[in-house]
C-alpha cells in the first residue's frame, strides 16, 4: 500500500513524502529532496569561467581555461556524488530496528542501521537557529549502563529539513510501531 | 514479538528436510544454519547435532521442517513433515514451505499453551529475513561503542541483537566441513554443500610460512643480539645511535618484523591484522626503497648529488656570511651597539670558516659516503628517508649551534634583566617562599645595579636582533625535518591490508547491516535481505592504524611561544632520544 503527499521544507521548496505500507509493523517513509536546479548550475558555472577569463587576460596563459572546465566538471562530480542528496528514507520494522538511508544525486547510497534493543524513543525536537525555530525527528538511544539515561541523539531527514506537518505524520506512524513493539516484548 | 527466521540464502532451493540452527530466545529469532535431507535416521541427526553442540560451543537444534515442493501434489509430504515435529520437539516448531519455480512462501510458527502434548497451538507472526551464508561467516562485526575484546575461550555465543547472528554463524563453522560428497550419514545443504572452499596458494602457503618463519625469527633474533652487544654500549657511541632518527626507523622495524615473524599464532582477529598490516607495510616500503634505489643507480645520480652537494653547502655559507655583514651593519635601519655587534658577528663569522674548511676537507669523500648510504634504502623508503633527515640535520649543524649560543645569550640576557628590574624597584625573588618580596638594599648594591641594568637594556636590541634571526633559520630547517618525519610517520602506520581488503571485499569489515523489502504479496510472511553494510575508509584507518614512534610535538603554541620569548631552548621531538645535542 503506497500514498504520496507533497510538503515543503523550511526553506520553502518541495519536497514528496511517500509512504509504503508493507505490513502491519513494517513502514517506509520516503522523502525526496527538491533538484538540483538549472538557474544555479549555470551562475556558478558563469561565474568560475568569468574568473578564469579574467585570469587569463592577466596571465596569458591558456592553461587557465583548460583547468577552469576540469575544476567544474570535478567540482560538479564531486557536488552530486558527496552532497546532493536525493532522498533519504526511513525503514521501521518491529522488533528489527530502524534504517535510514540517504542517497545522493550520483546513486551512491549510505545506510545506518540501529537495533530495537537500542532504541528508547522518537521524538520530534526544536532547536533554534539564529532568527528561526526549526524543528527535527530525532531517534533516542538507550544507555547501556544508566538504564533511564540516553547516550545518543540521532537526528533523521538532515538533508530534506521538512516542516512541522510532514514530521507529525511520519512521529504517528513511528510511536504506532513503537507502542506495539513496547507491549509485545513486555509479554513474553 | 515478531518470530524472525533467519534463512541462508543457499538453502531456498534446497530440497524438503528438516531446518537446523539456533533458538536465540531473547531475540525471538531463529538462526538457520543448514538443511537436513531424507532419508535420515532421527539418531544419528542427534548424534550429529550433540557433536556439533560440543566442538562450537553453539546450541544446535532442530528448529522445523522445509517444504520445498511442486504445486500442491505433494500432499502426503506434507503430512509426514507435521509428524516429524513429534519427534524434534521444539519450542517454537518452525514450518517454511515454498513452491518451485515460485517466490511465494508461506511461514508458520506453532507454540503449545502447555506442557501437556495435546495442550492447544498458538501461531506466532514470523519474518523471514535471508542472509548470504558465506558473507556473514567471513566477515567482522565492528560495533561503534567499544566491547571488550571477545576472548577464544569465552563459553557461549553472544545474544547482542544482530551480533547473536554473526556470533552464531562464524562458530558453527564445524557444522560446514561437509560437502555432499562425502559419504556420511546426514545429508546437509549449506553454503559449503557444493564443495568446501579452499585454496590450493593459501594451503601452500600455510605449509611453507611455518619454516620460513622459523629462519628469519632466527635471524632477526641474531640481529638484534648482536646490536645490543657490549661493543656499541660506551658513552660516546650509545649517545650517538640515541640521536640518530636512523636508528631509531631501524630499531621499529626490527621490532615490527619480529612480531610479524613470531611462531605463536595470532591471540585474535586484530592481532592477525595487525600482523598482515605490518607485513604489507614492511614489503610497500622495501619495493618503494628498492625503486629509489633503481632511480638513484640510472643515470649515474650519486656523481650529480655529490658534484651538487659540496656548491649547495658552500653558497648555504655563503648566505649566512651575508647576512652576518648585514647584521653587523645597520640590519633594516635599526641602530646597532657597535662594539657588541663586531665581538657576536665576527664571533659567527669564525665558526662559518671553519663549517667551510671542513666540507672542503670532506668533499673527495662524500660520494662514496653517498653511495654506502644509498644501498641503505634496499632496507626501505622510510630507512632512506631517516637517512635523508639525519643528513639534513649534520649539514645545518652550524645553524643549530648558532641557535644555541644565540638563545643562550638571550636567556642570560632576559634572565639577568628581570632580576635587576626586581632590584630597580627595590624588590626581590624569594626562593623559599616562591614569590617577590620587598628588599631594603645597601646603595653601593643600588648603584652598580642600576648601572648593569641599563647596560643590558641598551645592548637587548642586538642580541634578541641576532636571536630571532638565528631562530627564525633553526625553525625552518625544523620544518623541513617535521615533513620529512611526517612523511615516514604515514609510511609506518598506514593500514594498507586493511585499506586493500575493504576496497576488494567489503563484506569483511562490517559496520553494520542494512535491510531491503523484498516483493511482497498479499496474506504471505514479510520477506527481507540482510546485507553487509561496509566499514567507512575513515573508519577503517582509525581503527587499524599501527603505532608509530609517536614523534609528535608535545607542545601547545601557547608554550611554544612563551619558551621562545624568554629563550629557553626548544626540543621539538622530545622522545626517548632525538636530535638534540
Amino acid at each position: 500500500m503506497e500514498d504520496e503527499r507533497s510538503f515543503s521544507d523550511i526553506c520553502g521548496g518541495r519536497l514528496a513524502l511517500h509512504r509504503r505500507y508493507y505490513s502491519p509493523y513494517c513502514l517506509e517513509f520516503c522523502l525526496s529532496c527538491p533538484r538540483i536546479s538549472l538557474r544555479s548550475l549555470t551562475a556558478v558555472t558563469c561565474t568560475v569561467w568569468l574568473a578564469a577569463y579574467g585570469l587569463f587576460t592577466l596571465c596569458e596563459n591558456s592553461m587557465i581555461l583548460s583547468a577552469a572546465i576540469f575544476i567544474t566538471l570535478l567540482g560538479l562530480l564531486g557536488y552530486l556524488h558527496f552532497v546532493k542528496i536525493d532522498h533519504e528514507t526511513l525503514l521501521i520494522i518491529d522488533s528489527l530496528g530502524i534504517q535510514m538511508t540517504s542517497s545522493y544525486a550520483s546513486g551512491k547510497e549510505s545506510t545506518t542501521f540501529i537495533e530495537m534493543g537500542k532504541v528508547k524513543d522518537v521524538i520530534i525536537n526544536e532547536a533554534i537557529y539564529m532568527q528561526k525555530v526549526i524543528y527535527y525527528l530525532c531517534i533516542l538511544l538507550k544507555d547501556p549502563v544508566e538504564p533511564h539515561g540516553i547516550s545518543q541523539v540521532v537526528p533523521i531527514f538532515q538533508s530534506a529539513k521538512p516542516r512541522l506537518d510532514c514530521l507529525i505524520e511520519v512521529y504517528r506512524s513511528c510511536q504506532e510501531i513503537l507502542a506495539h513493539q513496547k507491549a509485545t516484548s513486555a509479554s513474553p | 514479538m515478531v518470530l524472525k527466521a533467519f534463512f541462508p540464502t543457499c538453502c531456498t532451493s534446497a530440497d524438503s528436510g528438516l531446518l537446523v540452527g539456533r533458538w536465540v530466545p531473547e531475540q525471538s529469532s531463529a538462526v538457520v544454519l543448514a538443511v537436513v535431507h531424507f532419508p535420515f535416521i532421527p539418531v544419528q541427526v542427534k548424534e550429529l547435532l550433540a557433536q556439533v553442540q560440543q566442538a562450537s560451543q553453539v546450541s544446535v537444534a532442530v528448529l522445523g521442517t522445509w517444504c520445498h515442493r511442486r504445486q500442491e501434489t505433494e500432499e502426503s509430504l506434507g503430512h509426514f513433515l507435521e509428524g516429524l515435529g513429534a519427534l524434534f520437539s521444539h519450542e517454537p516448531w518452525l514450518q517454511l514451505c515454498r513452491e518451485r519455480g515460485s517466490k511465494s512462501w508461506s511461514c508458520k510458527a506453532t507454540r503449545r499453551q502447555g506442557p501437556a502434548p495435546l495442550a492447544p497451538v498458538c501461531e506466532d507472526q514470523v519474518m523471514l529475513v535471508f542472509y548470504d551464508q558465506r558473507k556473514v561467516l567471513l566477515s567482522r562485526l565492528h560495533p561503534p561503542a567499544a566491547l571488550p575484546e571477545r576472548q577464544a575461550g569465552d563459553a557461549t555465543a553472544s545474544a547482542g541483537g544482530l551480533a547473536a547472528v554473526f556470533d552464531t554463524v562464524a562458530r558453527s563453522e564445524v557444522l560446514f566441513q561437509s560437502d555432499r560428497f562425502d559419504e556420511g550419514p546426514v545429508r546437509l545443504t549449506h553454503w559449503q554443500s557444493e564443495g568446501v572452499e579452499a585454496s590450493i596458494l593459501v594451503e601452500l602457503a600455510k605449509r611453507a610460512a611455518g619454516p620460513i618463519c622459523l629462519l628469519l625469527a632466527c635471524l632477526l633474533s641474531l640481529i638484534s643480539a648482536a646490536s645490543a652487544c657490549r661493543v656499541l654500549r660506551p658513552w660516546p657511541l650509545s649517545f650517538i645511535w640515541s640521536k640518530l632518527s636512523t636508528c631509531e626507523q631501524l630499531r621499529h622495524r626490527l621490532d615490527q618484523l619480529t612480531l610479524v615473524v613470531s611462531t605463536h599464532r595470532a591471540g585474535g582477529p586484530t592481532q592477525l591484522m595487525r600482523k598482515a598490516n605490518t607485513l604489507v607495510s614492511v614489503l610497500l616500503d622495501m619495493a618503494l626503497g628498492l625503486l629509489l634505489l633503481s632511480w638513484l643507480h640510472r643515470k649515474d645520480r650519486f656523481a650529480q648529488l655529490a658534484e651538487a652537494l659540496v656548491p649547495v653547502a658552500d653558497r648555504v655559507a655563503e648566505e649566512l656570511q651575508h647576512l652576518l655583514q648585514w647584521l653587523m651593519g645597520a640590519p633594516a635601519g635599526l641602530k646597532m651597539n657597535r662594539a657588541l655587534d663586531q665581538v657576536l658577528g665576527r664571533f659567527f663569522l669564525y665558526h662559518i670558516h671553519l663549517w667551510i674548511s671542513y666540507i672542503h676537507l670532506m668533499s673527495p669523500f662524500i660520494e662514496h659516503i653517498l653511495w654506502h648510504l644509498g644501498l641503505s634504502a634496499c632496507l626501505g623508503l622510510t630507512v632512506a628517508l631517516s637517512i635523508l633527515s639525519d643528513i639534513v640535520s649534520l649539514l645545518t649543524f652550524h645553524i643549530y649551534c648558532f641557535y644555541v649560543y644565540g638563545a643562550r645569550l638571550y636567556c642570560l640576557k632576559i634572565h639577568g634583566l628581570s632580576s635587576l628590574w626586581r632590584l630597580f624597584r627595590g624588590k626581590k625573588w624569594n626562593v623559599l617562599r616562591q614569590r617577590v618580596d620587598s628588599c631594603s638594599y645597601d646603595l653601593d648594591q643600588l648603584f652598580i645595579g642600576t648601572l648593569l641594568f641599563t647596560i643590558l637594556i641598551f645592548l637587548l636590541p642586538t642580541t634578541a636582533l641576532y636571536y630571532l634571526v638565528f631562530t627564525l633559520l633553526r625553525l625552518l630547517v625544523v620544518t623541513v625535518q617535521g615533513l620529512v618525519h611526517l612523511l615516514v610517520d604515514l609510511i609506518n602506520s598506514l593500514p594498507l591490508y586493511s585499506l586493500g581488503l575493504r576496497l576488494c571485499r567489503p563484506y569483511r569489515l562490517a559496520a553494520g547491516v542494512k535491510f531491503r523489502v523484498l516483493e511482497r504479496e498479499a496474506g504471505r510472511p514479510l520477506r527481507l535481505l540482510m546485507q553487509i553494510n561496509p566499514l567507512p575508509f575513515g573508519h577503517v584507518v582509525r581503527i587499524y592504524r599501527l603505532p608509530s614512534c609517536g614523534c609528535h610535538p608535545k607542545h601547545s603554541w601557547g608554550s611554544l611561544c612563551r619558551k621562545l620569548f624568554f629563550g629557553e631552548l626548544i626540543y621539538p621531538w622530545r622522545q626517548r632520544g632525538d636530535k638534540q645535542d
